[in-house]
């Protein structure tokens, strides 16, 4: 399993935070997608949700906006990315690395 | 229409989800289509027949959606063993369609690059085409058409618009002779999906122009349906006016029915000379069919309104809102319309299912939607209520029976969350997949798509689910009716039948829970329907007509069983899967009775279990 020390990614992501931690109303770019998160029963490997989440447009330059959040716990996430509208658990967002705009 | 008559074309459509693939396919075929499953999976098979202008008969596959061809789902592995020709039982497809949202098609070009891999003759269908043009989308058609190497036909399949140029540019890719080329698909890597999509959006840049006029109208809907309190409130609001109909649309359609076939079954009684013809005439046949079409009204409001609102786009709103709630119990969100649907029925409740794409979420909802209370056990647990527990003010305000009433409905949904939780642990080792869903952009529903698809609903029960409901009340027929009672019986006729001798030889099992012999015969006519349990007991304890006299049946019972027998019995009703109608749209749906057994089996060990802590319960605090 090809995982990446956790101080080797802040380094290397200096200024990014994960898709997991933003809020209704962010909006920015995609700057980089890893397989490296081991949330307990994911169901499918890292490298199998990495590339569900390319098919569904989580790629590294999409421009994206957080639409809405979850009732309960603002989760799960509503997300505009690029045309389309889509919604993801926070928890599967973990490995997306996004660069948010200045407000 | 000279042509000598030939094996028809085969045709695939192939898509993203919501991209209106399937109006597109309405379009083409018409009434002419036919609803099976696929060999061996749950996955619906839906086929459909158009003839080319030119004479050609073009046999169509509407294909389940799907973001690639790498599949995930059951759904999905249909789509790319159809396309690749390897599905058992299929041909490969002569041609492919591909189907493609105008105004989202960053995706599905991603697909289309897949999908030419494989080599099939394909034609391009932009589809909702007249919603890009009023965005002011601009889409270089030739220059798109040159650069992916396919024809491309631009539909608004809705208005069955650009259908005959799309089956001509079909004919045409066959009259040409185009064969598939080498299929070099492969399924992707992560490094050859980000290559994909790099080569997408190069075309996306060169050939389409974005939007002068983006669509706003879904964005603006979502900040009031997505709210996280406003649209909470509406999605309550609708629920609660679903299953309003189902409970009060569907009743008086349901007596007519239900009337009807009552006065058919009199009317036979009255012409037909007494005797085992007779019976089998008026409390099989009719009985049996009678029993099946009374499903019907309660299916089809429900479907009526999840049609309709799956339709408009909401239900992936639905299943955002509720994601959390249910995904406590393990559940996905769209489990919640099934589950709700179930407080009035299991059967349309299971039915429903289908809305739920994750195969484990679907199969879980399944399992546990019977353990809903539905109204169906509402007679049961009137009756015994009525007969055992005193009707008095309990903490100032509350009436007992009411509180029980109240009770038996909470232990319903616990045990449902539960059961669901333990499903999780055991079949799926605790695994939750991964929750991505695309929010579709609000559509206005067409009559015409929801009254065929409500169609295919009733068809598909009729033929299905009927084909084993039936049989299986004339069986429960049969068992209460042979062998007749001797000449000069005193018991009623049902303790001579087979029914009454299993009764009998099941009764000492069911002893510790507290259950008499009368009360395990009863059981096995009750099989057929929960409430049939009424009019069963009405005749072994020799109550005419039982439920026009549930206060003298229930007089009987209290007096013939201790309070203990009388809770037993309750706890019995919460778990036990005293439902035939339910085990057969379980075979249905899943395709194999592999989960009908299953169902079966641990409701069974439910009950039991239940029954007994009850019953050694009351018994130990001196109501035996």
């Amino acid at each position: 399993m090809l995982t990446q020390p956790e101080d080797a990614t802040r380094v290397a992501l200096d200024g990014c935070v994960r898709l997991s931690t933003v809020r209704a109303g962010d909006s920015g770019e995609i700057v980089e997608l890893r397989a490296e998160s081991h949330p307990d029963g994911h169901g499918v490997d890292v490298h199998e949700l990495e590339r569900r989440l390319l098919e569904f447009g989580f790629v590294e330059g999409a421009r994206f906006e957080v639409l809405h959040e979850g009732a309960i716990w603002r989760d799960p996430l509503a997300i505009r990315l690029d045309d389309m509208r889509v919604a993801l658990r926070r928890r599967d967002a973990e490995d997306v690395w996004v660069r948010l705009d200045a407000k | 229409m000279s042509e000598v008559v030939m094996r028809p074309a085969r045709v695939a459509l192939v898509g993203n989800p919501n991209t209106g693939k399937t109006a597109l396919f309405n379009a083409l075929t018409g009434s002419r289509q036919k609803v099976a499953n696929y060999a061996g999976v749950t996955v619906e098979r839906k086929e459909g027949h158009a003839v080319t202008a030119a004479g050609r008969s073009l046999s169509i596959l509407d294909l389940p959606g799907t973001y690639s061809l790498r599949a995930r789902s059951p759904d999905e592995m249909v789509t790319r063993d159809a396309v690749l020709g390897k599905l058992a039982g299929e041909e490969a497809p002569d041609v492919v369609v591909a189907v493609a949202d105008a105004t989202n098609l960053r995706l599905v070009l991603r697909l289309i690059l897949e999908l030419k891999a494989v080599g099939r003759p394909m034609v391009l269908a932009l589809n909702m085409y007249d919603i890009a043009q009023r965005q002011g989308l601009r889409i270089d058609i030739e220059g798109l058409q040159r650069e992916l190497g396919c024809p491309i036909v631009t539909t608004v399949a809705t208005r069955k618009r650009g259908i005959a140029e799309l089956t001509a540019q079909v004919d045409a890719l066959i009259a040409s002779g185009a064969l598939s080329t080498d299929n070099t698909w492969h399924e992707p890597s992560a490094a050859e999906l980000r290559g994909a999509h790099g080569e997408a959006q190069r075309i996306l840049r060169a050939y389409v122009r974005p939007p002068e006029r983006p669509d706003t109208f879904t964005g603006k809907v979502d900040s009031v349906l997505l709210h996280p309190v406003a649209g909470l409130v509406i999605l309550l609001a609708l629920l609660f006016l679903m299953f309003q109909a189902v409970f009060t649309w569907a009743a008086p359609v349901e007596d007519l029915v239900d009337g009807a076939f009552g006065a058919l079954g009199a009317l036979a009684a009255q012409n037909l000379p007494d005797g085992l013809f007779k019976s089998f005439i008026t409390d099989g046949l009719i009985a049996g069919v009678g029993g099946v079409m009374v499903f019907l009204p309660r299916i089809l409001t429900l479907f009526f309104f999840i049609i309709l609102l799956e339709d408009f786009g909401y239900m992936a709103r639905a299943a955002f809102l509720l994601d959390r709630l249910m995904g406590a119990a393990g559940l996905h969100g769209r489990s919640v319309i099934p589950l709700l649907s179930s407080v009035a029925c299991a059967i349309p409740g299971i039915m429903s299912t289908r809305v739920i794409d994750n195969k484990r979420d679907r199969l879980t909802t399944i399992l546990v939607a019977p353990l809903i209370t539905c109204s169906a056990r509402i007679p049961v647990y009137a009756l015994i209520i009525s007969a055992f527990i005193p009707s008095r003010t309990v903490w100032g305000f509350a009436n007992l029976q009411g509180l029980v009433m109240f009770g038996l409905y909470a232990a319903g949904i616990l045990s449902t969350l539960a059961v669901a939780l333990v499903i999780r642990r055991i079949f799926w080792r605790g695994e939750v997949e991964p929750f991505l869903m695309e929010l579709p952009t609000y559509k206005t529903p067409s009559v015409e798509s929801v009254l065929r698809n409500l169609w295919q609903r009733a068809e598909i029960f009729v033929n299905r689910a009927g084909r084993i409901i039936f049989p299986l009340t004339i069986v429960i027929w049969f068992m209460s009716t042979f062998p007749g009672p001797p000449a000069g019986a005193t018991d009623p006729a049902i303790n001579y039948s087979l029914a009454g001798r299993l009764g009998h030889l099941l009764a000492p099992l069911l002893e510790p829970i507290g259950f008499n012999w009368q009360m395990t015969v009863a059981l096995i006519p009750g099989f057929a329907a929960r409430e049939v349990a009424v009019a069963a007991l009405g005749t072994v304890y020799s109550i005419g007509d039982a439920d026009a006299h549930v206060g003298a049946l229930a007089d009987q019972l209290a007096a013939h069983w201790s309070i203990a027998t009388g809770l037993s019995f309750l706890a019995w009703y919460v778990f036990a899967p005293q439902c035939a109608s339910t085990l057969g749209v379980v075979k249905r749906e899943t395709n194999s009775w592999r989960w009908p057994l299953i169902m079966f089996a641990y409701m069974t060990t439910l009950a039991y279990l239940a029954s007994f802590l009850v019953y050694r319960g009351a018994v130990a605090v001196g109501w035996g």
